[in-house]
């Protein structure tokens, strides 16, 4: 299935949903789906600040450890709170519910390191 | 002693591997062996076997046989466990193979078939079991290593001795009591041995047979709509929830069975086996440190990470995972006897961050 053409993505598996200078950070469904049934995530503080492809935090599956790698560098604006109790939203809806951090972009000249949904499909097969 | 070996590279293969790639598992390397680490996911593997049945690929563990006139003292002197209690045929038991300084050397399930005995002992052990017991081997006692022979397929869960009524061709064959054997001929005629014993704390069997029947049996139960074909991911799981040692991680030749919590494989009346007085002698005098099970809440608790008290690491942990069934963190932790105490509170390290852990009493999971 072709994944989302409203946001971009890193070769890291994490996709990108830009609304103004704030972007929205997640996993893409082929990595959840290759990390099998999540059952912790954890995330940085609300304030904290992480350079492009700095990790920030980690997701963990029951026999694997994760890290997480911002695909953007940025003030980390908002933590999807609803994992701490819900980690397997990551893989029930990875493009929606399941996202991760809402970061204020430093430098929007971080998006143009990012590809468009399309290439990503072509970077998995 | 060691004898200086070869670089050993070679990866088997259970009779079951174009079965676990057909399904699109996993694979991973494990003793020597390429096994299925999980084929729909572990949580998933895992709950299925609680609810209704599962199937695992236990092909891999060795098979040996002891025959001979001296088998019985033979075994009672190099195994733990007393084998009067398993003086009926058919009857299992487990034990555990001790070093003289009652380190242990292996856990394994000795089986009376009458006949023989059989001993079913950890893949990773197995060439080390071998040695050891040909070396303190009578001549009046045989040991034939029928691993590469013989296939075995754990089928665990509630509804597991069903699935197994319905396979035999007689219409009214019962299942062996639970730690006890009983022959099975399947329809179509393979014949295999169906042991009540597992891994997993559900009821169920493991079926031991002859390695060329193994695609046959595996494709008959696969066709059961309630059957679900289990990982060594999740078989690591099940294991953890109750309890139950895995060697390697709760149990080395550096422990001995006091410490490890096996005092109960190793009767008090029972003297004169190899280790004996090592383990009368820990009983006797206590342990440093004891195999403690802990609860862990905020975090996934991984072999080798450290459990602190404020800040003090005081242990590492052993075997460590999330429960699928529990949502929450489970480990063993081999811990100085003060600390491994039920309702100790510790802390273990995540990298930079501290998850509280409680000191509890197994099993974690209960019916």
């Amino acid at each position: 299935m072709a994944s989302p053409t409203d946001r971009k993505y890193s070769t890291d598996h994490e996709w990108v949903l830009v609304d103004g200078d704030v972007a929205t950070i997640g996993i893409t469904k082929y990595a959840a789906d290759q990390l099998g049934s999540i059952v912790f995530v954890e995330l940085p503080e609300e304030g904290e600040s992480f350079g492009s492809e700095d990790a920030y935090g980690e997701v963990e599956s029951v026999k694997s450890v994760s890290e997480l790698l911002l695909p953007v560098g940025g003030e980390v604006v908002a933590i999807n709170q609803a994992l701490e109790d819900a980690p397997e939203t990551v893989n029930d809806d990875p493009y929606g519910e399941g996202w991760l951090v809402r970061v204020r972009l430093d430098n929007k000249g971080d998006l143009d390191e990012l590809i468009d949904g399309a290439a990503y499909d072509a970077s998995l097969a | 002693m060691s004898k200086s070996k070869d670089a050993v590279t070679k990866i088997s293969k259970t009779p079951l591997h174009d079965e676990h790639l057909s399904l699109g598992a996993t694979m991973v390397s494990f003793a020597g062996f390429d096994m299925p680490l999980q084929y729909q996911g572990i949580v998933e593997e895992h709950l299925a076997t609680r609810e209704s049945v599962g199937i695992f690929d236990v092909s891999h563990m060795a098979t040996l046989r002891i025959r001979g006139e001296g088998s019985w003292q033979f075994l009672q002197h190099i195994l733990a466990n007393d084998l009067e209690k398993i003086e009926n045929i058919g009857a299992a038991q487990y034990s555990l193979l001790l070093d003289e300084d009652g380190h242990i050397i292996d856990d394994l399930i000795v089986y009376n078939t009458g006949a023989e005995f059989m001993l079913i002992v950890n893949a990773s052990n197995a060439q080390t079991d071998f040695d050891w017991m040909i070396q303190h081997c009578p001549d009046d006692v045989e040991i034939f290593d029928e691993s590469e022979r013989t296939a075995i397929i754990a089928v665990q869960g509630p509804e597991a001795l069903e699935v197994i009524a319905e396979l035999a061709e007689e219409d009214d064959w019962d299942p062996p009591k639970r730690f006890h054997l009983a022959p099975l001929t399947m329809v179509g005629g393979a014949n295999m041995l169906v042991a009540r014993t597992g891994y997993t704390g559900e009821d169920g069997v493991e079926l031991i047979m002859h390695r060329e029947d193994a695609v046959a049996v595996w494709r008959v139960l696969m066709s059961f709509e309630n059957v679900n074909p289990i990982g060594l991911g999740a078989r690591d799981t099940l294991r953890l929830e109750m309890g139950y040692h895995l060697y390697g991680n709760d149990m080395d030749r550096s422990r001995n069975p006091i410490e490890a919590g096996l005092g109960w494989v190793c009767p008090k009346t029972k003297t004169g086996y190899i280790g004996a007085e090592a383990v009368a002698k820990a009983r006797d005098e206590g342990c440093k440190e004891k195999l403690a099970y802990l609860k862990i809440t905020g975090g996934i608790p991984r072999e080798g990470y450290p459990v602190l008290d404020v800040e003090k690491e005081i242990g590492t942990i052993a075997s460590g995972s999330h429960s699928p069934s529990l949502g929450v963190g489970i480990a063993t932790v081999y811990l100085p006897r003060k600390f491994a105490v039920e309702g100790t509170k510790l802390q273990i390290g995540i990298r930079k961050r501290r998850a509280e852990a409680e000191v509890v009493k197994p099993p974690f999971y209960k019916k």
